[in-house]
Formats: C-alpha cells, sequence, structure tokens
C-alpha cells in the first residue's frame, strides 16, 4: 500500500518535472512547478515529515509560486514566450551542470548506502524541528537569516536607484 | 472505510452549510440597506432560493472563450475548489468529531488555505482575459500582502495554547471567560488582526479591489459560466466559512459552551456564524479602498503590528501564563 502510494506519488513528481523543462509555455512550466512541489511535500508527510510537508506547501508550493507567477506576468511580453531562445550557449553548459548535479546525488546515495542504521531521521514534529533549529543547528539558520537579510537590502538598494 | 463515510457526510453538510449562508448574507444585507431579500421561492422567506440558485446554475450553458488556454481554464475551477474543501479536514467538530485531528492541524489548515491562489490566478490567466488578468495579478498581490499578517494572528492561540492540535487549543481555552478572545489585551488585538486579514484573505469589500465590480466587470470569473461558476462561488464562500470555524475555533473556544455535549457543534457553528456576520456587518458598511492603501495597510501596519503582538505573546508564555498542558 505504501509502496503503491509512493510509486504514485513519485510518478507524479517526475511527469510534472519533466513538464516544468519541457513547456515552453513559462505559465504552463509555473503550474506543474506547483504540482512537483506538491507531490514533494506528499513525500514529506509519506516519511513522517508533517512540518516540513506543511512548511513546504505553505512557502514553496504558496508563496515563491505566487512570486514566480507574479514575475513571469510583469516580465515576460506574449512573444518571447514561444520565440527563439536568445541565450542559445548557455544551454551547451547545461549538460555537464546536470551530470555533475546527477553525479552528486549518486555519490550521496551511495555514502548513505554504505552506512546501515545511519537513518536516523529527526522525529517529524514541530517541537523536534524547532529545538533542532535552535541548538544543533543553530548556526546554520542564523547565517540563513543574514543571507535573507543581505538579499532585502539590495532589493533597497535596487529600489532606490530605480526611484 | 469509516473514514470516506465520515469525509462524504462532512463534505455535503459543508455544501449545505455554505448554500444556506448564502441565504443569510443575502438576508443580512438586504435588512442593512431596508430590504427584505430573497422572499418568494419558498415559504418563509424564501428558504429555498439556495437550492433555486443551485439548479438554474447547473441547467445554464457551459461558455468556453475561443481564445481561452483551455486546459488552464477549465481545471482552474477544480483547482480553486479542492483546498477551499481541503480546510475543513482538520477541523474538530467537537470532541472526536471531525476528519482527522493532526498534531499540525492549524499549519495544514493555513497551508492548504494558501493553495486556493493557484485555482484563482489559473482561472483569471487561462480566461485570456484583460479584466480576469489584471484580478489574477491584483489577486497575487493582496495574497502575498495579507498571508503572513493572517499566520501570525492565527499563530497568537497556538502559541498561548502551546500546540498547534486544534482540539488541544479548544481544551486549553475551558474555564470561564477563557476563551482566548478574553485573553487581557493581546487576544483581542490577535482577534481584530485575524478579522481584518480574513476580510482581505477572501477579498471582501473593502479589500475586494480583484473584483471591483466598476472597474474589472467581475474580477478572475468574469468568463465562466454555469456551473464553473458555481464551482467557483462554492469555493470562495467555503474558504470564508472555513475561515470563519477557525476564528471561532482559535478565539472562540469552538465547541465549549453551557448546555450537554451534544450541543457543542451546534455552538461551534453558531460561533462560526458570528464571526462570519462579522466580516459581513464590515462589507456591506464600508466601501473600497484603493489598491496602494491596501498593500500599505498590510505591509505598514498590519504585519508589523502582528509581529510584535506574536512577540509579546512569546514574552507571556515564557512567563508562565500560557494555557498550554
Amino acid at each position: 500500500m505504501a509502496l503503491a502510494a509512493f510509486l504514485l506519488i513519485a510518478a507524479v513528481a517526475l511527469v510534472s518535472a519533466l513538464g516544468l523543462i519541457l513547456k515552453r509555455n513559462a505559465v504552463h512550466g509555473a503550474l506543474f512547478l506547483v504540482v512537483n512541489l506538491g507531490s514533494i511535500a506528499a513525500l514529506y508527510l509519506m516519511l513522517g515529515a508533517e512540518f516540513l510537508a506543511a512548511a513546504q506547501v505553505i512557502i514553496y508550493a504558496g508563496a515563491i509560486m505566487v512570486l514566480f507567477v507574479f514575475a513571469i506576468m510583469v516580465l515576460i511580453p506574449g512573444k518571447e514566450e514561444t520565440g527563439p531562445d536568445p541565450r542559445r550557449s548557455y544551454r551547451l553548459l547545461a549538460a555537464p551542470l546536470g551530470a555533475l548535479l546527477l553525479f552528486e546525488l549518486a555519490v550521496a546515495l551511495a555514502a548513505r548506502r554504505g552506512a546501515p542504521g545511519a537513518a536516523t531521521a529527526p522525529a517529524g514534529s514541530v517541537e523536534a524541528i524547532g529545538r533542532l533549529l535552535f541548538t544543533d543547528f543553530l548556526f546554520p539558520f542564523e547565517l540563513t537569516s543574514v543571507l535573507l537579510l543581505a538579499a532585502m537590502v539590495g532589493v533597497l538598494l535596487l529600489a532606490r536607484r530605480r526611484a | 472505510m469509516t473514514h470516506l463515510i465520515v469525509a462524504f457526510v462532512l463534505l455535503n453538510a459543508i455544501i449545505l452549510v455554505v448554500a444556506y449562508i448564502t441565504l443569510l448574507e443575502r438576508k443580512f444585507a438586504a435588512r442593512m440597506q431596508s430590504r427584505i431579500g430573497p422572499y418568494y421561492v419558498g415559504w418563509p422567506h424564501g428558504w429555498l432560493q439556495p437550492i433555486a440558485d443551485a439548479l438554474k446554475l447547473m441547467l445554464k450553458e457551459d461558455v468556453v472563450p475561443t481564445l481561452s488556454d483551455r486546459w488552464v481554464y477549465n481545471l482552474a475551477p477544480l483547482v480553486f475548489l479542492l483546498p477551499c474543501m481541503l480546510i475543513f479536514a482538520t477541523i474538530p467538530f467537537a470532541p472526536g468529531l471531525g476528519l482527522a485531528d493532526l498534531n499540525i492541524g492549524v499549519l495544514f489548515f493555513l497551508a492548504v488555505s494558501a493553495l486556493e491562489i493557484v485555482g484563482l490566478f489559473m482561472g483569471g490567466w487561462g480566461s485570456n482575459n484583460k479584466y480576469a488578468l489584471l484580478s489574477a495579478m491584483r489577486a497575487v498581490n493582496q495574497i502575498i500582502s495579507y498571508d503572513l499578517p493572517f499566520i501570525f494572528a492565527a499563530l497568537v492561540p497556538v502559541v498561548l495554547a502551546g500546540s498547534m492540535q486544534m482540539s488541544a487549543i479548544v481544551v486549553a481555552q475551558q474555564g470561564l471567560f477563557g476563551w482566548f478572545v478574553f485573553y487581557p489585551g493581546i487576544g483581542q488585538l490577535a482577534f481584530l488582526a485575524y478579522v481584518i486579514a480574513t476580510i482581505a484573505a477572501e477579498n471582501r469589500v473593502p479589500f475586494d479591489i480583484l473584483e471591483a465590480e466598476s472597474e474589472l466587470v467581475a474580477g478572475f470569473r468574469v468568463e465562466y459560466s454555469g456551473m464553473k461558476f458555481a464551482l467557483i462561488q462554492l469555493g470562495e464562500y467555503a474558504h470564508l466559512v472555513g475561515t470563519s470555524f477557525l476564528g471561532a475555533l482559535l478565539f472562540l473556544g469552538g465547541w465549549l459552551g453551557p448546555g450537554p455535549t451534544w450541543l457543542g457543534p451546534l455552538w461551534f457553528l453558531l460561533k462560526a456564524v458570528l464571526v462570519f456576520l462579522l466580516v459581513t456587518w464590515v462589507r456591506w458598511s464600508f466601501v473600497r479602498i484603493r489598491v496602494d492603501q491596501i498593500l500599505a495597510i498590510s505591509w505598514k501596519l498590519l504585519l508589523p503590528a502582528t509581529v510584535i503582538l506574536l512577540l509579546a505573546t512569546g514574552f507571556v508564555v515564557a512567563a508562565g501564563f500560557g494555557r498550554g498542558a
């Protein structure tokens, strides 16, 4: 039963990811991305990481997607959606970079397989994640907030210059 | 199997409540404007009006604009309706009477309810209509602005109760004046912020710029007709009813009330209707405000205020005045 559910969700995730990169229409791509992020949230839920699943939906499928869609609607004028790609040369980089990412994933997966019993996934409850964030992972957590602050300052600077 | 039955009953009960809450709103609005409202379909006071409306919408022609994006246009009402119905999944209507009392109940509600925007955007974009597209853009704008205050306001009772499980939040409000709306200072402010953010999130007057009739005809659903229009309308009201239920649960003590236990769901419904009427009251009292004013209210007033409120709640709870078990 769990396997069937996993296969179904994984299939949805794969198909939507393919739709995301194969669709020429940027808005269709964005909608496929929503489906993809939702199915990843379902996978988190299956792993017992309830908080992560809810956060995934609320932040990525909700807020971030809304911003994507907004950017697409505001920035892309009708014709460029289907016209020839102005940055063809960038595509040559895509294949090696993709291969590198695949290699990385394979190495990570192999390393994980080699260590039996290492799968000590923390309980997905809000308390557990909160505790981890404010104890063991406090430094990366604070680092992320600095990153976000830097982004915010950058946006303010750009907005000021234009005004 | 029992889950399926419960879900089926719950779904139909929601649709019934939503149908009759539209009648309630029409009657309420009529009274405010010295009218009578629906009267002739069904005696007394036109109580068959929602049924007649539903039948009429089912029989109407389904028009699909030629230049619309077929898939997106046709799927939009369903994508819109789904989260609006799913939000009821975690609400317990009485002790043990609910579909799934998850221990992240409130978070689930907030997460699913945020997905409403996807269907709304699909409708606005798929219609290939300038008015609909403008409306979708305004919607996106507004949702980004009001999601955060809404979440922060809803988190105040969560922090006070020390749990995200909906039933635990209700249990934490037991006792005389135990409801979180009576919690000195914090409770009233949080409830006020919750109601304002609800009005904005539900796109009702004075925050209804995305369906402003005088500028955008009917906003993102201008091209929809027949059953698809009915689904969108159903979703919109279901979302509002769900948010009213959440408000009643977070601030007004959910099913708590005098009398025997079986009265619980009725109390809960009554409180949810009260929140709904509060929102409706505002809707029929004020005029629409401008886009920039709406954004300013959110970013310059509501968001900082709710963040400070949440921080204050944290301090109060840390000082030992929480209600958690």
